[in-house]
């Protein structure tokens, strides 16, 4: 009896069908494909990406060299060196995130008393060579001063939770 | 004994102790900031609040003395919110910027206030704000961070001997400062950092640098005088960067001097030589070490062959460690001569031939402590042997008569009981007197006062100073320093001049019967010189002639840390590892043998000088030279029972019968404290302090007036060939006709010996 069953189902192309039956169901359903990188998916203010270095609105960098973070951070991806400023004030001479060695855990911003570093919404980011995930200061700078506005906003909408 | 209970636990305890020196004894903690273990008893802090039985309120643990069935809780309901409430109190000015502070960290209120504190302030008002006081190169201030435990006024008070810090105002007002805004002098002043519980005083070099977690502590072994004291280096990144005590009853306890806590800058200096350099057709070039060795080896052996063994001789630091000065021993002897000292600031060796052993301190370093009279001939104490000078203070302190025979009459903050301030020529006259004295013979004034004062007490010392064994009639001195102190039943010693001051008699650093001694090689240009981590134009008696000397050599090979001077007269320098860099021992004055590791890895091509000479043992085909670790050579160099190799004792004292003064002016050349040693040279902050000034001419009136000059004008001062202009200076605890002109800094460095004849004229 099994014999004859898979003889027939076999010869009349019984899966096939099956399959193209799915296919047929979720042609006429709604899409949750994303065309990244012109369409993206929403994310919460919390989204640990890319790192950046903040500034004060006068321009000022926000880092005060406490090493708070260095010190949190699990992977040992964060590397400080600092001295005091002509000023007088405490700053970092070297700020250095190794991107390769970082699990994107948020540790640094949590531990970090003047949100000096945050974690951005950037995640596309990529780099052709091993060295080129080493951010420096100045780099993490830059990724601050370019999203700046989106920091702020993500910080001011998490405010109250922290 | 008393029994007495705390937190449940038996303890039996000597009457007159304190519940919290009972309760740390018996290892239990109770929070503290103002008491300290070295210091008087202030309980202005009241953290140390506990709960004792039968008393009405919660009672200062370090201000209660014990009583018999005494029952103290310490973590009780009322301890703990007696503490609870304290914290609150001194957190209520203490600012919140734990994240700049430097002492963030390893703060001992951010510690307890972890235990004590609460997770939100109940203060609202205003935080009062205090202005922070510049007080010199070393220390850095917050004050609005300030307690008011009070323990760096009590360690000025009791330790270091001078106030400089202290407490005005009251209440709210009340704040820490130094009289009408002046710096720190003292040179003990670095203790009061380690002191501070919180961030208010902090070191300015080490400012921002690092975090107290960063750091890998290493212990090791201070490089600079003859105490020895203990060092913990810190260091990152293979760089030192602090230096911290390491408790030590027996020698440092927890201080240090600054010279001790921050030469560890000259480690880091741009002048380090990290690459061997060789002179080839009179231009310097760096070159690899095999290189440079073949050409040390090569010149060595031309020397040798051409103008015979005893030409090469060999001028140590005192500061190198028993296993350089050891190889170098081995070095100069399998040449075939025995041309080695470490002695270069030395002038008078003609007592090297009595001598029975290495001269030391005559006892332990915490024996001084315990003096009941003391002799010191010869000494700038609290620059030579700041922690030294710190023992006998105590000594004074407790009752004990300090006597000083001293050209130069700095204050010793502390009461000396009789002082004879004499020319350096009539310091062999005035002990002479003190010994006829003693003998029996009636002399009066000081030198009188002095025998009288010595003979006082049980305990007694006479001890030999630096100035005195750089004396030109040392052995005269030495003769009669010992026949004082065996008419005394005294001890007698010697004030180690440098770290191994000791260990390099023990290691053979000096001459036997054939070699030369230093004085000889420069009084006898060699044909060659093999210079072990000397400056030696800074660190001998006689520059101008060390100059000479070096100058006219066919070949010098400087082993130093650093580019110097060596570069004019020098042929091949071989960088070579400073303490931090290189395993070694040192042996204390107190005749303390102790080792030490690296801390961290030699800077560039620098490799430790033991391997260094261990090498060029091997190219000059010498035997015996296959040693694998450093502790080989220790184990070579200092075999055996040591404090039987120590000797101060001469075999026949016989001194010199007094010879009259000779005429004009005599120069006092002591070497200052910050410059007594090539790493301290280096170290950027002690040289911006008062004490690292440039070098002035001093006199006292008499003698300006008669030299036709006043204070501050510019004077030449000459000896010998060499000159240099320097400004004029008052003192009038100077002696007639002494010109007090420091050695060992380059202002000076073309003069001639230290203690000698001097003229000064007036410029223009």
């Amino acid at each position: 009896m099994n014999k004859i069953k898979s003889f027939f189902s076999t010869f009349l192309l019984i899966e096939l069908l099956k399959g193209m039956a799915l296919t047929g169901r979720y042609m006429f359903a709604r899409k949750i494909t994303v065309q990244f990188p012109e369409e993206r998916t929403p994310m919460s203010p919390r989204f640990r990406g890319l790192h950046a270095q903040r500034r004060y609105p006068n321009g000022e960098e926000r880092c005060i060299a406490c090493k708070l973070c260095e010190a949190a951070c699990p992977a040992l991806a964060i590397t400080i060196e600092s001295a005091q400023r002509e000023d007088g004030t405490r700053r970092t001479t070297r700020y250095d995130i190794d991107l390769t060695k970082c699990i994107f855990c948020g540790y640094c911003e949590e531990a970090c008393p003047v949100d000096a570093i945050v974690e951005t919404r950037v995640f596309d980011y990529h780099g052709e060579k091993r060295g080129d995930l080493y951010y420096t200061k100045d780099m993490l700078l830059a990724v601050g001063d370019k999203h700046e506005a989106q920091i702020a906003r993500d910080r001011a909408a998490d405010a109250k939770y922290r | 004994m008393l029994n007495i209970e705390i937190d449940g636990k038996q303890l039996t305890v000597e009457p007159g102790t304190t519940i919290i020196d009972a309760a740390d004894a018996a290892g239990i903690y109770i929070p503290r900031f103002c008491y300290h273990k070295k210091l008087s008893v202030a309980a202005n802090c009241r953290m140390c609040l506990v709960q004792v039985e039968k008393a009405p309120k919660p009672m200062p643990a370090c201000a209660t003395p014990v009583t018999d069935g005494m029952k103290v809780m310490t973590r009780s309901e009322t301890a703990l919110k007696a503490q609870k409430a304290v914290m609150e109190f001194l957190l209520i000015n203490h600012p919140l910027d734990c994240p700049i502070c430097d002492q963030g960290g390893e703060c001992q209120l951010q510690d307890l206030a972890v235990g004590y504190g609460m997770g939100n302030s109940r203060y609202a008002e205003e935080k009062r704000v205090v202005l922070n006081k510049n007080i010199g190169p070393l220390i850095s201030t917050d004050m609005t961070r300030c307690i008011h435990c009070t323990r760096c006024v009590r360690f000025g008070q009791e330790i270091a001997g001078i106030m400089e810090m202290g407490q005005i105002g009251r209440g709210e007002h009340s704040e820490i400062t130094t009289f009408i805004e002046s710096s720190i002098g003292s040179e003990l002043s670095g203790n009061i950092i380690d002191l501070c519980p919180v961030g208010a005083l902090t070191s300015k070099p080490f400012r921002y640098s690092a975090r107290g977690w960063e750091l890998t502590t290493r212990p090791s072994i201070s490089p600079h005088d003859g105490l020895g004291a203990n060092l913990a280096v810190e260091t990152k990144n293979n760089s030192v960067f602090r230096v911290l005590p390491r408790d030590n009853e027996e020698i440092n306890e927890c201080w240090l001097s600054d010279k001790d806590r921050f030469a560890y800058e000259g480690l880091n200096s741009p002048e380090r030589l990290q690459r061997p350099m060789v002179k080839r057709y009179g231009e310097w070039r760096e070159c690899d070490w095999p290189e440079a060795l073949e050409a040390v080896a090569g010149g060595l052996k031309r020397v040798r062959s051409e103008n015979g063994d005893a030409q090469i001789g060999a001028l140590a630091s005192p500061h190198a460690t028993v296993e350089e000065l050891y190889l170098l021993h081995k070095l100069m002897h399998g040449i075939g001569n025995g041309n080695v000292d470490h002695r270069l600031r030395q002038s008078d060796f003609s007592a090297d031939a009595n001598l029975q052993g290495a001269p030391w301190l005559g006892m332990a370093i915490a024996e001084v402590e315990k003096l009941d009279s003391v002799l010191v001939v010869g000494s700038t104490l609290r620059a030579d042997h700041p922690l030294l000078a710190h023992r006998l203070r105590q000594a004074v302190k407790r009752g004990a008569q300090l006597n000083l025979i001293n050209p130069v009459d700095d204050d010793l903050l502390c009461d000396v009981a009789n002082k004879a301030i004499v020319a350096p020529d009539a310091m062999v006259q005035t002990l002479d007197q003190v010994r006829r004295a003693l003998a029996g013979e009636s002399v009066a004034g000081m030198a009188g006062s002095i025998a009288a004062s010595l003979r006082q007490g049980e305990r007694k010392a006479v001890l030999l100073g630096n100035l005195a064994q750089h004396h030109p009639r040392y052995a005269d001195l030495h003769a009669m320093a010992q026949q004082v102190a065996e008419l005394l039943g005294a001890k007698f010693g010697f004030l180690g001049e440098a770290a191994n001051s000791v260990g390099a008699y023990l290691a053979g650093a000096v001459p036997d019967e054939a070699g030369m001694n230093a004085a000889q090689m420069l009084e006898e240009p060699r044909r060659a010189y093999i210079l072990l981590g000397t400056e030696a134009e800074l660190d001998s008696y006689n520059p101008a002639k060390t100059l000479a000397a070096l100058q006219s050599a066919q070949l010098v090979v400087a082993l130093s840390p650093y580019k110097h001077h060596a570069l004019d007269y020098a042929h091949v320098l071989l960088p070579v590892a400073p303490f931090s860099e290189t395993s070694g021992t040192f042996v204390s004055t107190e005749g303390r043998a102790q080792s030490f590791s690296a801390a961290v890895k030699p800077l560039g091509e620098t490799r430790p000088a033991w391997k260094v000479l261990r090498v060029l043992g091997n190219l000059m085909e010498l035997p015996g030279f296959d040693y694998e670790s450093s502790e080989q050579v220790r184990a070579e160099a200092l075999h055996g029972d040591l404090s039987a190799k120590l000797n101060n004792r001469l075999k026949a004292p016989v001194a010199k019968p007094v010879g009259a003064a000779a005429g004009g002016l005599q120069r006092i050349g002591e070497v200052p404290i910050y410059h007594a040693d090539s790493i301290v040279r280096r170290a950027a902050a002690l040289q911006k302090t008062a004490a690292a000034g440039v070098p002035t001419a001093a006199m006292n009136g008499e003698t300006l007036d008669r030299a036709g000059v006043v204070e501050g004008m510019d004077v030449i001062v000459c000896q010998g060939a060499g000159s240099v202009v320097l400004k004029a200076a008052r003192d009038d605890r100077l002696p007639h006709d002494c010109v007090r002109v420091p050695a060992g800094h380059p202002a000076t460095a073309m003069l001639g010996g230290m203690l000698d004849e001097i003229v000064v004229e007036r410029a223009g």
